[in-house]
Formats: C-alpha cells, structure tokens, sequence
C-alpha cells in the first residue's frame, strides 16, 4: 500500500476538534428478513410481477393484430392506446418486479469499500515518467527539433481542407437577399390560390394575405420566393394614415401593403389587431404600427416592415408599382 | 445469498467457463461484481437521462425505417382527410404516413419525443443535483464538463430532430434560426446560406438535420456518455455527508446483485413510464399544423421546452438595438440574447474552475455537500435557475398574457425587469435561508430536538425539553467543511496582483458570511451547560432509543459518550 498523497486544503478551515465519525449506522433488520412469511408473500409479489408482464407483452402483440389501423382515424387512437398500454405493463411487471426483488429479498446491510486516491502511487507515476522518457528518447521528438515542428506544421494544416469542402453546401448569397418576386405591375393576389385581388373588394378594415401572381405557377423555388414575397394588405380609413410624403402614393385609397416577413428573425406577421391597427409578430411580439409606415413600437425588432408601393391597374386589380425598395425579412450584414 | 453466477448449477458454470476462456470474464467480474453503489434519489436523476437516451435509441432506430429526409415537394394522398391533395414535402408526408398508417408508428413517434423531452429534463435536474452538492470538484471536474457537453448535445439533439418532420411550427423553428444567422456580423448571410444550401428554406435543410441527427450528434452522445460513465467508475460515485461516510471510502450496495436488479429494473420503469405517456398524450401533433409555408403561422408558437430560455431571450431584447455602422448591419437584438445565452453556458460550463481557484482546495471531494452548507454557491445556482427560469418563462410571455388576460407589452417589460432583479433576488433569499438552515442545525445539535413538552421546575420555571440527537444523525449535520476568506497577499516580488485582489474580493464574497460546523468541545460545553435532569429525564436509553429495531442486528458497538472524549487543543 503507498501512501496517500497530501493535497494543499486551501482556504478550508482545518478543524482540530471534529466531532468523531460514530462509524456506519448499524443496520434495520426489514420484515422480510424477520419473518420466513413474509419473505415467501414478497418472493411470490416479484413472481407475479413478472407475470403481469409477461401477459403485457402478449397482449400488446394481440393488440398489435386486433386493433389495425383503418381509413377510420380513430383507430389510429386505439391501436397506439392498446399496444402502448400493453408494452407499459410489460415494462412495468419487469421494472417494478426486479426492484421489488432487490429492496425486500436481497440484503440491504451498507458495506463500505475503499477509495483510492484518483492520481497513480508514487512508484506508478515514476513508471509513468520513465516510460514517456524512454519513448522520447527512442524516438528524438524533444531532440529532433525539424523534426517536431514539420510534424506540428503538417498536423495543424491536414484539417483545413475539409473545411474548405463544405464550400459547396450553399451559394454565396449574392443579391438574392434583395430582390423579391415583385415587380412593376404585379398583380396581388390571395394566398394560396393566386386569386388577383380588385381594390373595391378590400374593404375597410379587412385584411388579405396576398402573394405575387404566378408564384403558384413557378417552377421551382415557391417557397424560397414566397418567404420573401408574401405581403399583408389592409385598408385603413385614409384620415388614419399617417403617410410620410414621399412615399404618399405608395398607398391606394387607404389601402396598404406590407411585407408579411418580420424584420426581427422573419417569422409572418400575421396577426392585426383591427382596433388600433397594429400588427403583431406571434414568435417575438414586435409589434408594429400600420397608420405610420409600420414602425416598430413594440418588441425585439428594430425596423420597419417594408412597404410595398401598390396602385391599380386598368382592370382595377390591385398591382404592384415595383418590388420592394429595400431588403425584406432579418437583417443581415451587408445589407 | 445468491452470490455470483458461477456457484449455481452446472448450466450457468458451463456458460461463465466458455465466456472467461474467451474473454476474461472472471477479470471483470472480480473488479467490478461488488462495486459498491451509494443510494440515494437523487443519483437516479442521471440514470433516467441514460435510460431515456437508450428509449432515444430504440424509437429512433424504428423512426429511421419509416422517415424520409427530402423536401422535394408531393401531393398528399394519405388517410388523413384534412389536408388530402395539399402540396407537401415528402418529409411531412412520410411523417403523417408514420402516424397514421403504420401501426404503431405514432406510438413509437410519442415514445421518441417524449423521451428527448425526458432526456433533456433529467439531464437538466441531474446537472442542478451535481451543482448543488458540489459534486463537481475535485476530482470530478472534467466529468462536469463532459456532463455539459452531453447537456448541450441533448439539446442540439433535440432542436435538428424537432425540425425534421417539416411542419408549419417546426419550419417557423428555423426560420428564427435563419433569421438570427443572418443577424450575425460579417459572416451572417454566407452561414446561413450555406447551412440551407441557398435561400431559405431550400430543399436540402431536412435532409442535412438528418445527418446530423441521427448520426454524427447521437454518436457524439453515445461517445461522451461512454467517457462519462468511465469517470464515474474512476471516480466510485461520490456520497452524502453521513456516519461512516468519508472521502476515503464509499458506502453503499453491491452491483451484484443489488444495483444490477435496481437499475436494471429502474431502465424499465422508465421506459414504462415514458410508454405509459406516450400512449395516452399527444405530443406534436404535427398533422394540426400543415406542412410548412412561409406565410401562414399559429399564434402562440413555442418551442419545444429546453429550447424555450433561448426563445425567451430572444422575446425579451429591448427595441431598437440594431444599428448600421463600422461596415453593416449590427443587429444587436440577436446578438446580445445569443451572447447572453452563450455567457451563460460558458460560466455553468467552467464553474467548477471558478470555485476551484477561489477555495484553493486541492484535495479529493467524495462526501457531497448538503446545499446550505454552501450557502453562497447555492445562492449562486440559484440566481442561475432563476435566470434561466425567466427567460424559460419569457418564451411563453404571450401565453401568459392571454391566459391570465393581462397586456402582453406589460408581461414582456415585467420580464425584462425580473431578469435583473430576480437572480438578485433568489442569491439573497436562498444565501439567507441557507445560514438560517445551518444555525439551525447548530441548535439542533447542540442543544438537541424540540419535544413541544413543557416541564415545570421545582423553583417555578418551566422549560420545554429538547431531545439529544443520536450520534448517527447529530454527525450529518456537524461533517462538512468550511472555508474562510483570504487576504490578497503580495506575490514574491511583494506586489499584490490584480488576480491576487479578484481571489481574495471573491472568496470574501463567498466566505464571509459563514457559520461553522459544531466542533467536540463547544458539543462538550453545551451538554455540560444543561441541567442533567432535564435531558436525562426524556433520553434515558441514549442515542439509538427511539428506533426500536436497531438493537437485533448491531455490531457497532462505540456508543461512547461524547461528553467522555478528552477535548483537543483550543481553537479561537
């Protein structure tokens, strides 16, 4: 046996008249141990415990077979009802069994055994040392010193390659960022159906979800276009607006179009509050001011929703007067 | 007693002699079949996150049989009436095919999720046990680091699996992660570009959360976990302050055959547990939802629940931090709640090194700490948990405010205000209540339990008799060790440093309110103050009198007065 190391206490107040440890506290005999009765009741409760979960398993592969899943919905219900309960009682039969078993038949006396320092005896820790001399003997590393820093060189540049690799896991993001499907006389339309929207069906004080006509149509990138393009349009009763007077005939008649996409983390803004004309963020609750060009008044955001300059077309039909005049959605660095 | 498999039976003793030729089982069986074990609740809160992890495991594997990670964009043709014929992605339509036409697929889709929200949970309280009892020092801080490694991976865990299916709330997940990727100076918009291989959402970002998912995250658990468990067997599992419990032992139950039987049984208890769940709640019901579109949302959004304090932080940023300048876009709104939540990490993560530096204290920690004899570190975790606990709060701030009916713009300032106050709040409250505990526990052993009887004098007086506490439970409430503050003392070239002054500021801060342990003589003096027939009369028998059964099975015998002890050297 090596001695045990002594360690620095620091701060710790060393005291020299500490109660003396009485030692383990002796042990409480259970009733099973007392009594052979009670002994064979516990031996039997982990028996049957066992049993109950074996007829568990068995009826959840019963009930894997006799309650199927149909066209009826609600036999998605029962099957995962069924075969649930019945896997949790044989789960439970063995769980509660095996502890059962271990806190009334098997012995419950404390024993105590021996820590070890976690740091090697003095003799290991010599072995230790020599061992890494001799290897660094044997190979040179601390003397062989081209040697050792080439090995450092080579070793510190092998993994920069497949961080270059991943280069290819998107575009740069070039100037997509700023442009929308917006464009001088796009009509607005109705989310999802495309629906082109004429400015009398707008009432006052209702709201469309509106996305650019064709987005439905395209080809490829619907969602990539449309979680830049989507818009809210609202008529306000035009006395309530309070327009900033270059962008006065960015609204028609009262009625205005925003971006849909919060400029906080790009969340849909899609709750108006009708009353007072505010729309609100439901991730982070900015909330912002319809009446003056959607500025922030409340919540985490920092910018304004962009406006989208709106006006009709011969038909009536509300189009856009072009896309949006800056970058829609979350902020980001070079925009 | 059923000893080792070997004795019983030639079956077993066949079978035990195959595997040692083999593989050396009488090795490992020697080292380990009686490892002992200290019980107490709370070191099961660590298995239950092992346990949930294994449930993690088999319910996935099962998943991954089923799911299909690609976005590509399919008409729905399903059982599930609602949304037959929407356009979807083949994610979601195999999510919703999982649910409702493979038997058992729900279950084992319920299993999954509220196994990670277990896993996450207990790992969670596992991690406040170990802070709270000190378990962290010496020598187990880099198993604390690795714990919180495996915290962070949990949560990591949780989030890449929480997207996969595709839905309107789990895409409206990424979209606050896209959004706040961009949010990040300089390199914002290349991030997030590249991690959704274009603009968002792509048609590569479920399959790329697959990967890591059910791949490289798991393995990196299942690596961790493997090291983590290595140390506790270094380490033998640490124990509370109890008679017999030293640093240089442990007490406890055998691995075989009782811990093989409690935790094994325990694995299934939890697996029960979790199954039982499963087949009565619903969890994400992701069909409610739709597949994912970038206009619509549902109000009342929330995220699964550990993700929610980074939510909630991002909720409570104040307006108007963005600016532009010094070359961009600065968008302090998701910056200072990212660095926030990154601080935050970082300081639970090093805590043990932070302690360890200011106490000094080189040596080995096997018995834990009961909380309040740490009163200023349990203070400190809790202003932590309450910190966290605000911003957890904060993720549901327009919950709170429709439910209780009161203004969202007034729940969201009170939070903000009680983000501050509140941790300030819990240190002193909690630091104060931990020294009232521990004079209390000086009473308590000095002068013993209140009866509530009340005793009237010959002279008059009357005096309530208190109860001596046995020796068993007197000595858990006089073991644990104390610390005291330093000066800053001048290095050797006679400066005192600034790390010098920080050291001895904080140790003040931790030291200098303190209430030291019961020593033998000031135990000797209050016996000898008291007037024997007051605390004869009720403890005649002595200490153990009270249990009745003790007596059969004693073997330890030093019931020796303490009074009888010859006092030690003077202290003070």
């Amino acid at each position: 046996m090596s001695k045990e190391h002594r360690y620095e206490s620091g701060l710790a107040v060393v005291a020299s008249d500490k109660v003396k440890d009485p030692g383990i506290e002796p042990h409480r005999v259970r009733m099973t141990d007392k009594s052979p009765a009670k002994e064979r009741v516990a031996n039997r409760q982990v028996a049957a415990l066992f049993i109950a979960s074996a007829v568990g398993s068995a009826f959840a592969i019963f009930a894997y077979f006799a309650f199927p899943i149909t066209e009826d919905l609600g036999t998605v219900r029962s099957n995962t009802w069924w075969l649930g309960i019945g896997i949790t009682l044989g789960l439970f039969g063995i769980g509660i069994g095996a502890v059962h078993w271990a806190k009334t038949l098997m012995p419950d006396t404390e024993v105590s055994e021996e820590r070890h320092q976690t740091r090697g005896s003095d003799e290991v820790r010599a072995r230790a040392v020599e061992i890494i001399k001799l290897a660094d003997k044997e190979s040179g590393f601390s003397r062989r010193k081209l040697i050792r820093r080439t090995l450092y060189t080579s070793l510190a540049l092998f993994p920069l390659p497949a961080i270059f690799f991943f280069g290819d896991l998107g575009p740069n993001p070039a100037n997509t960022l700023r442009h929308t499907m917006w464009k001088k006389g796009t009509r607005l339309t109705k989310d999802p159906y495309g629906t082109p929207i004429k400015a009398a069906e707008v009432t006052l004080g209702s709201v469309f979800h509106v996305i650019p006509e064709g987005l439905s149509e395209l080809p490829e990138h619907k969602l990539e276009e449309k979680a830049k393009a989507a818009v809210l349009l609202v008529r306000l009763d035009p006395k309530d607006l309070k327009e900033d007077p270059a962008k006065k005939d960015w609204s028609y008649d009262g009625i205005v179009a925003y971006s849909k996409i919060c400029t906080h983390v790009g969340c849909p803004v899609a709750l108006y509050e009708q009353q007072t004309h505010h729309l609100l963020c439901p991730c982070h609750q900015s909330t912002f001011d319809l009446t003056e060009h959607c500025k922030v008044i409340f919540g985490p955001a920092s910018r304004p929703l962009p406006q989208l300059p709106i006006t009709v077309d011969a038909e009536g039909y509300l189009v856009a007067q072009s896309d949006f005049t800056e970058p829609v959605g979350p902020s980001f660095w070079e925009r | 007693m059923a000893a080792t498999t070997k004795e019983k039976g030639s079956f077993l003793a066949n079978r035990a002699n195959y595997l040692d030729e083999r593989v050396g089982v009488a090795g490992i069986l020697k080292e380990f079949g009686r490892k002992i074990f200290p019980d107490h609740w709370s070191f099961m809160l660590g298995e239950v996150a092992l346990y949930s992890f294994v449930v993690l495991l088999i319910s996935g594997t099962f998943l991954t049989f089923f799911f299909q990670p690609a976005m590509t964009p399919v008409i729905y043709d399903g059982v599930y009436g609602p949304l037959k014929g929407a356009e979807m992605s083949i994610a979601y339509a195999s999510t919703l095919d999982i649910s409702f036409e493979v038997r058992g697929g729900l279950l084992m889709r319920q299993v999954h999720h509220w196994s990670a929200l277990l896993f996450v949970a207990s790992a969670g309280l596992h991690m406040l046990r170990v802070f709270f009892t000190g378990a962290f020092r010496k020598p187990r801080e880099i198993n604390w680091v690795v714990g919180f490694f495996l915290f962070v991976l949990g949560m990591g865990g949780g989030f890449t699996g929480y997207s996969l299916p595709d839905d309107l709330l789990s895409g409206n997940g990424l979209r606050i992660i896209d959004g706040m990727l961009k949010g990040v100076p300089v390199i914002g918009s290349y991030v997030s570009s590249l991690l959704f291989g274009g603009e968002f959402p792509g048609e590569n970002i479920v399959a790329r959360l697959y990967s890591l998912h059910i791949m490289i995250i798991p393995a990196a658990i299942i690596l961790f976990l493997a090291v983590h468990l290595f140390m506790v067997v270094i380490h033998k599992h640490s124990h509370y302050p109890g008679p017999g419990r030293k640093d240089s032992n442990v007490v406890g139950y055998p691995l075989m055959p009782v811990y093989v039987a409690k935790a094994g049984g325990f694995f299934f208890i939890v697996f029960g547990v979790i199954m039982l769940i499963s087949s009565t709640f619903t969890i994400n019901p992701v069909w409610n939802y739709g597949g994912y579109d970038p206009s619509p949302v549902s109000a009342g959004t929330q995220p699964d629940w550990y993700i929610g304090w980074l939510d909630g932080a991002l909720r409570l940023a104040p307006t108007h931090l963005e600016f532009t300048g010094l070359g961009g876009t600065w968008s302090w709104n998701i910056l200072l709640p990212l660095l926030v939540g990154v601080l935050f990490l970082v300081v639970v993560g090093a805590y043990p090194f932070i302690e360890k530096w200011i106490t000094g204290d080189e040596r080995e920690h096997h018995v834990l700490d009961r909380p309040r004899n740490a009163p200023v570190r349990t203070a400190v975790g809790a202003a932590g948990v309450t910190f966290y606990a605000v911003l957890w709060a904060g993720a549901a701030t327009d919950l709170i405010a429709t439910q209780f009916k009161m203004s969202l713009n007034q729940v969201l300032t009170s939070f903000q205000i009680l983000l501050i106050v509140g941790p300030i709040a819990a240190f002193w409250i909690t630091k104060r209540t931990a020294l009232s505990l521990q004079r209390k526990d000086r009473e308590i052993v000095l002068h013993g339990r209140e009866t509530g009887r009340i005793i009237r004098m010959p002279h008059g007086e009357y005096i309530e008799v208190h109860e001596p506490l046995d020796k068993y439970e007197m000595y858990k409430l006089v073991e644990f060790k104390s610390y005291q503050p330093t000066l800053a003392r001048p290095n050797s070239e006679g400066k005192i440093t600034v790390k010098a002054r920080m050291r001895a500021s904080l140790s003040k801060f931790y030291f200098q309110d303190r209430v030291a342990p019961v020593g033998q003589l000031e135990l000797d003096a209050a016996h000898h103050d008291h007037a024997p027939a007051i605390e004869a009369a009720p403890a005649t028998k002595k200490p153990a009198a009270k249990k009745t059964a003790t007596k059969t099975a004693t073997e330890k015998a030093p019931a020796k007065k303490p009074a009888a002890k010859k006092t030690a050297p003077k202290k003070k």
